[in-house]
């Protein structure tokens, strides 16, 4: 009954400065519109840029790194082993691309429940022969069904079928640029000199996309077989394994044991790539102080017409507390009020927030170096909504709050001893 | 002997701004149930001071107040607005209705506040004081579109709706004209004598003052003196 009676005193306090509050009621709109568009833009870029980089990056990568010896030979010697040795003009040693032991390691890998799945790699320099030039390239012998599986190769395949790669043998997908400097299309054969100085003939059975020129001008696939073929090992012969795992937050620490474990270099996604967490990071901290600098203006919106509406209904006040409403019955008057222009504008920003986000999702975003990408992209997380509505609500009820205990100690003697 | 409903005992009130000075000293005196009392004195003599404590709304003095055999002091502000609510009626000098309300809906609001009686009782209630005041026909009107009697009247049945113990009213006519206080006047009589119900009315005007049952008389803070005419 209490609570249904200040409602009703509230609203009519409301309608009859329908005004006012409709413009703090927009200012609410305004602010929740431009927060929820803002983050679900920015969060949606964000999510498109770090899976640019996410999708096809192995969250720990196995491979053998070309460095120095850890153990120089002064070392071995009997008189100064053990001692601190300076050493000048270390170069690196001859180191086998190659991973040991493969099988074991394979075998070992798609036991531990940790790893989501690994696809094998073979990486090598090429030079592509065209006709009396030639150029550098690089190809990767993948399994192209896990390779596709893990790391979503399909996507960047913008010419050709990926699956030809498997089943034509001696078959290349080049890269868009590489191929377009070869003047090379699907199903011309293009001439391969491996390091070892033998040439192959490749047929062209696609081309890739992978969203930066400088990659697509040198790298082309094959599959793991004709890479092998192509460097004349055997098919034990794998110079990577790129693994993916179930959290990729494990990965650092995966990565150091399977470093020791099998002997190798093991490197992490989050070393290789801190730099995208980072703007990941800043631009989302971006959206939000912007949204909520935004929902602040509009709390002093609220808190002002509330204050003016104070001081013209003193009266009201007075006679309300003199025929019998407490303090708190007051206070919870303009805290209603404030609230309601908090829930409706904050709703209508919602709504506006999802059609506007809507709208910008329908804007066509054509760019060559993101083939899968036809529209602007847009995160629609249920979580910003839910951030929007609570923020309007808890700004609108402080905004509300301090004019309200003001109203509830208004004394009613003052007031009616001043007419 | 009547109930007695209302009693101030030793009541002295000073303002300290900026040197203390007493305007109420020593106020003792008893009200019992269906008493029409007037209090009269010069301007400034301390009448609206002593109502505002009366009414609970002032609680800064010393002395005690005992209304329907509780005592205020020490009540929290909540509880005082109980009593307002349940015990009191007030009417101003000045009407203070809510515009934003119409007619109706002002008397209806402590009724509603109390919550003793569902909405439509309460709005039953309402037109029934309205048409002892004469003024049902203007019940859904906006205040502001009645003349400034009719505001007063609507006042008074706002006062009414809860059956008060008592009804307090500062200088009521104070605002109006000699015909409209002379309406105004005989509702309080006619509550009084029809209703028994409890008034204590601050006037400046010594007809009225000289038709109520009782007249306290004030100066300078003081009651000088508090005149009973027999019942008739
Ligand atoms: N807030 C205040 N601070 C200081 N003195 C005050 C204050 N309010 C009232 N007074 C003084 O208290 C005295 C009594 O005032 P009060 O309003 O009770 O008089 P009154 O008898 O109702 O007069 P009137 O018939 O003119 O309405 C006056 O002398 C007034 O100046
Ligand atoms: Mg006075």
């Amino acid at each position: 009954m209490n609570i249904k009676l200040i409602a009703d005193i509230a609203k009519s306090l409301l309608i009859a400065r329908w005004k006012q509050t409709l413009v703090a009621a927009v200012g609410v709109t305004f602010s929740i519109t431009m927060f929820i568009t803002l983050l679900s833009f920015m969060s949606g870029l964000n999510e498109m840029l770090d899976n640019l980089i996410l999708n096809r990056s192995p969250h720990i990568k196995l491979f053998n790194e070309i460095k120095a010896s850890k153990v120089q030979p002064i070392e071995l010697t009997k008189e100064y082993k053990g001692s601190h040795h300076f050493i000048r003009s270390i170069k690196p040693g001859a180191v086998r691309l190659e991973l040991h032991n493969v099988r074991s390691i394979i075998n070992t890998l798609k036991n531990d429940p940790a790893v989501l799945g690994l696809a094998p790699k073979i990486t090598t320099q090429v030079f592509y022969n065209v006709g009396a030039i030639d150029l550098t390239g690089v190809i990767n012998g993948i399994d192209v069904e896990a390779e596709n599986k893990l790391f979503k190769f399909n996507d960047y395949v913008t010419e050709g079928n990926y699956m030809d790669l498997k089943n034509i043998p001696n078959s290349i997908i080049l890269g868009k640029a590489a191929a377009d400097k070869m003047l090379a299309k699907i199903g011309d054969v293009v001439q391969v000199t491996s390091p070892n100085g033998e040439r192959t003939p490749l047929k062209v059975v696609g081309l890739f996309q992978s969203g930066l020129v400088d990659i697509d001008k040198v790298q082309s696939y094959a599959s793991l077989s004709t890479a092998q073929k192509l460097l004349g090992k055997p098919n034990t012969y794998i110079t990577d394994i790129n693994i993916k795992l179930k959290d990729i937050n494990q990965a650092p620490a995966l990565a150091k044991s399977y470093g020791v474990l099998f002997n190798v270099d093991a490197e992490d996604i989050q070393t290789t790539n801190s730099q995208f967490e980072t703007g990941s990071s800043v631009r989302t901290t971006i959206s939000y102080a912007v949204g909520i600098t935004l929902l602040i203006v509009a709390g002093f919106g609220i808190y002002n017409i509330l204050n003016m509406m104070i001081y013209e209904k003193m009266d009201s006040i007075a006679i309300l507390k003199a025929t019998g409403f407490s303090g708190s019955d007051v206070k919870r008057v303009f805290v209603g009020i404030a609230l309601s222009i908090g829930i409706f504008g904050g709703l209508a920003g919602l709504l506006f927030g999802f059609l506007m986000s809507a709208g910008i999702d329908q804007i066509p975003f054509n760019t060559a170096s993101l083939p899968t990408i036809k529209t602007y992209p847009i995160n629609y997380n249920p979580k910003f909504y839910l951030i929007g509505g609570v923020f309007s609500i808890i700004t609108t009820y402080l905004a509300g709050l301090f004019p309200a205990r003001k109203a509830s100690k208004i004394d009613p003697v003052v007031i009616i001893r001043g007419k | 002997m009547d109930k007695i409903i209302l009693s101030a005992k030793g009541i002295n009130k000073s303002f300290h701004d900026p040197v203390t000075i007493p305007i109420l000293k020593d106020i003792n005196f008893d009200i019992t149930k269906g008493d029409f009392v007037s209090i009269i004195g010069k301007s400034g003599c301390g009448k609206s001071t002593l109502l505002y404590i009366l009414s609970t709304m002032d609680t800064d003095y010393e002395g005690t107040l005992t209304i329907d055999n509780a005592a205020m002091r020490g009540l929290k502000e909540a509880d005082l607005a109980k009593v307002r609510n349940e015990k009191i009626g007030f009417v101003f000098q000045f009407h203070y209705l809510l515009n934003e309300f119409s007619v109706l809906r002002n008397v209806m609001l402590p009724g509603l506040k109390l919550g003793k009686y569902s909405e439509q009782e309460v709005e039953h209630r309402a037109i029934e004081k309205l048409k002892i005041l004469g003024i049902n026909d203007e019940a859904l009107k906006k205040p502001n579109q009645l003349s400034g009697g009719q505001k007063q009247r609507v006042a008074i049945a706002r006062a009414m709706i809860n059956d008060p113990l008592i009804i307090m009213g500062d200088e009521p006519t104070g605002n109006l004209d000699k015909k409209n206080s002379v309406i105004v006047f005989d509702i309080f009589k006619e509550l009084a004598h029809s209703y028994q119900q409890t008034l204590l009315i601050v006037t400046h005007d010594q007809e009225f003052a000289a038709s109520t049952d009782r007249i306290i008389e004030m100066e300078d803070g003081r009651i000088i003196s508090d005149h009973s005419k027999a019942r008739v």
